[in-house]
């Protein structure tokens, strides 16, 4: 590692540090902690949107899928960014205006019950350790190779510093080490396209005819079909990125951070430009990967592809740039776990311990106390998790977290929403039957099974034939929160009007803000 | 304190006012609408390029098809979020309206 490395690292590290010096001195309440007081303003929790988004599954993995898969990879660009209008229309406003730190609670809101506040928030934590694991495991194997250290140390090295993040800043440090992240990984992406660009001689047409000679697939790198070829498995996965991102917890969390609907609303409209922006340079990463430095090498590196935007930064702007992509990449990650921690350390100390285990009775200190304590609990188990997990495919995992964040909580915010009939034991049963559902199919998927060793978990023909069981879980789900409702007699017509009522007019938002 | 005033509001009445209805009828309309119409246009894609070959045909040079399909979705996607926040504004001011009728109600 060159000594310009070695500043960037240090200078990213330092500068996080700060903020969460200056972050921890703000964050007093729960309400700080949880949601920075809910005082972001748009286009700084659009940032943020954007920080939790754009992961090291997004930047290190949609650059290398475009590079080795050509356009196959650019499905995800599109899955994810056409997913926040699913968050725009459906999910956003009803969810601010309900809400208080978590999914849970919106839910609640309707349905006062601890099975239901227990089962969403067991549905959270499941979500957050698949998605924590896959970041987690993906961060080690890069630092791992851009440090030279063992992986188990470049694990620890990340859950430690996530850990420290939110332990000391809770969501004001989170929010804005994912701001700066934000936009330090859009300026690197920017670069490296300009330099790509530059390199088809500023000329989009040259760019695609030069890309049908670049690589062994010829014209077919820039169709689909390259690596997807089950039309039923593509059209599943599809479904799984763009119903998911309306049900990642870590997600949904941010639009408790702002005051208002009308300012998660512009939130998400920032998101959506910056998210958009990038993922249509995501080409250029993918492309300039596959042509500047070539399949061979990509893979030499890493076989998932996970190097492709930092070694094309080697290749077209040398160790500087290279040490700038790298040191952006860490801080990624590390946010982005940081944000994971805090979403999941909310299901446990505020939905669990607050609202189940104390029933709401606990003191504003104590609140505190537990959130830091669910923090460090979902820190240690992720990074044990994480260990064990060195070996497994990172980008199975993310898809299995959107999976099951598309098939559980999906139905169950949309019907807790829309739907006047429905009642706890649907809410109850819809939950479960989305998660057990991906679960077991994913048990059974061609990812967990395989006949040829050592390219699954397990030696053997699956027994489901789907990688993402997203086109069956989803609909299972939404059938799950059908059949328990109709099962039950109970209805409250009156709490679902005042749900509706809050929901459509932000009425009771208004009030307490004033 | 907080707490008081929410539980003072008459949520029954609001959700009978003809206004309200009205809204939400609107509002629902509209959200489920383009909901089905981004959604379909979105599952297009993987249909026509896994079942035909459509897309796969040259458009403008080496582009094929697939590519301005998708720059069709980033612009609809665009779009439609602005055309949202736009509409949302105005059921915003609906939306106080309702309230203000229903607070003059109470009064």
């Amino acid at each position: 590692m060159s000594a310009t490395a070695i500043i960037m690292f240090v200078a990213i590290v330092g500068l996080t540090l700060a903020i969460t010096w200056w972050a921890s001195r703000k964050t007093s309440t729960a309400s700080d902690f949880y949601t920075a007081g809910g005082g972001l303003s748009g286009w700084q929790n659009g940032l943020a949107i954007s920080g939790d988004y754009l992961s090291a599954a997004s930047f290190l993995g949609i650059a290398g899928s475009i590079a080795l898969a050509g356009f196959d990879g650019f499905f995800f660009s599109l899955g994810y960014l056409v997913a926040y209008l699913v968050v725009l229309y459906i999910v956003a406003e009803p969810l601010r205006n309900l809400g208080k730190f978590t999914l849970a609670d919106m839910i609640s809101a309707r349905f006062d019950a601890k099975k239901v506040r227990g089962t969403a928030a067991l549905s959270s934590i499941v979500i957050v350790l698949f998605y924590m694991i896959a970041q987690l495991v993906g961060a080690g194997a890069l630092i791992q190779l851009l440090l030279g250290i063992d992986y188990w140390i470049a694990v620890l090295l990340v859950g430690f510093m996530m850990t420290v993040y939110v332990l000391f800043g809770g969501m004001t440090a989170t929010s804005w080490v994912q701001i700066i992240k934000a936009c330090l990984l859009m300026l690197g992406t920017v670069i490296i396209s300009f330099l790509v660009l530059a390199k088809f001689d500023f000329n989009i047409l040259t760019m695609f005819s030069e890309m049908t000679t670049k690589t062994e697939a010829g014209a077919a790198y820039l169709n689909p079909g390259l690596k997807y070829t089950n039309g039923i498995d593509t059209i599943s996965m599809l479904i799984a990125l763009v119903l998911g991102t309306a049900g990642l917890p870590h997600i949904l969390m941010r639009f408790f951070t702002v005051k208002d609907a009308q300012t998660a609303r512009s939130s998400v409209i920032w998101a959506t430009w910056i998210v958009g922006i990038f993922y249509v340079l995501t080409i250029f990463l993918g492309f300039g990967a596959a042509a500047f430095v070539g399949k061979e090498d990509i893979v030499a590196a890493n076989a998932a592809g996970n190097m492709a935007a930092p070694l094309l930064a080697q290749a077209l702007g040398g160790d500087i740039l290279f040490s700038f992509v790298c040191a952006v990449a860490f801080a990624t990650i590390l946010a982005v776990v940081a944000g994971l921690v805090l979403s999941g350390a909310s299901a446990l100390s505020h939905d669990i311990y607050g609202q189940i285990i104390k029933k709401g009775k606990v003191s504003e200190r104590e609140q505190v106390v537990a959130a830091r304590v669910g923090s460090i609990i979902i820190s240690v188990v992720s990074i044990i998790l994480a260990l064990g997990a060195q070996s497994l495919n990172v980008a199975f995992l993310v898809s299995l977290a959107f999976c099951i964040a598309a098939s559980s909580n999906l139905p169950v915010i949309i019907y807790t929403i829309y739907w006047k009939r429905f009642n706890t034991n649907g809410a109850v049963v819809g939950m479960l039957t989305g998660l057990i559902s991906a679960l077991i199919l994913v048990a059974l998927s061609p990812n967990v099974w395989n006949p040829v060793e050592g390219a699954a978990i397990f030696v053997g023909e699956a027994l489901f034939p789907l990688g993402n069981p997203a086109i069956v879980s989803v609909p299972l789900g939404f059938i799950g929160g059908w059949i328990g409702t109709i099962l039950s007699k109970e209805t409250d017509e009156a709490k679902y009007r005042e749900v509706d009522v809050k929901a459509q007019t932000g009425i009771s938002v208004h009030d307490v803000s004033h | 304190m907080a707490g008081n005033l929410r539980d003072n509001i008459n949520y029954d009445k609001i959700a009978e006012m003809e206004s309200f209805k009205q809204l939400t009828k609107k509002k629902n309309s509209f959200l489920w609408t383009l909901t089905v119409i981004f959604l379909s246009a979105y599952l297009l894609l993987p249909i026509l390029t896994s079942f035909t070959e459509i897309l796969h045909q040259k458009a403008v040079g080496e582009i094929t098809w697939v590519w301005f399909y998708s720059a069709g979705l980033f612009i609809m996607t665009w779009g439609l979020a602005h055309l949202y926040v736009a509409k949302a504004n105005s059921f915003d001011k609906e939306a106080k309206a309702i309230i203000e009728e229903y607070e003059r109600g109470v009064r």
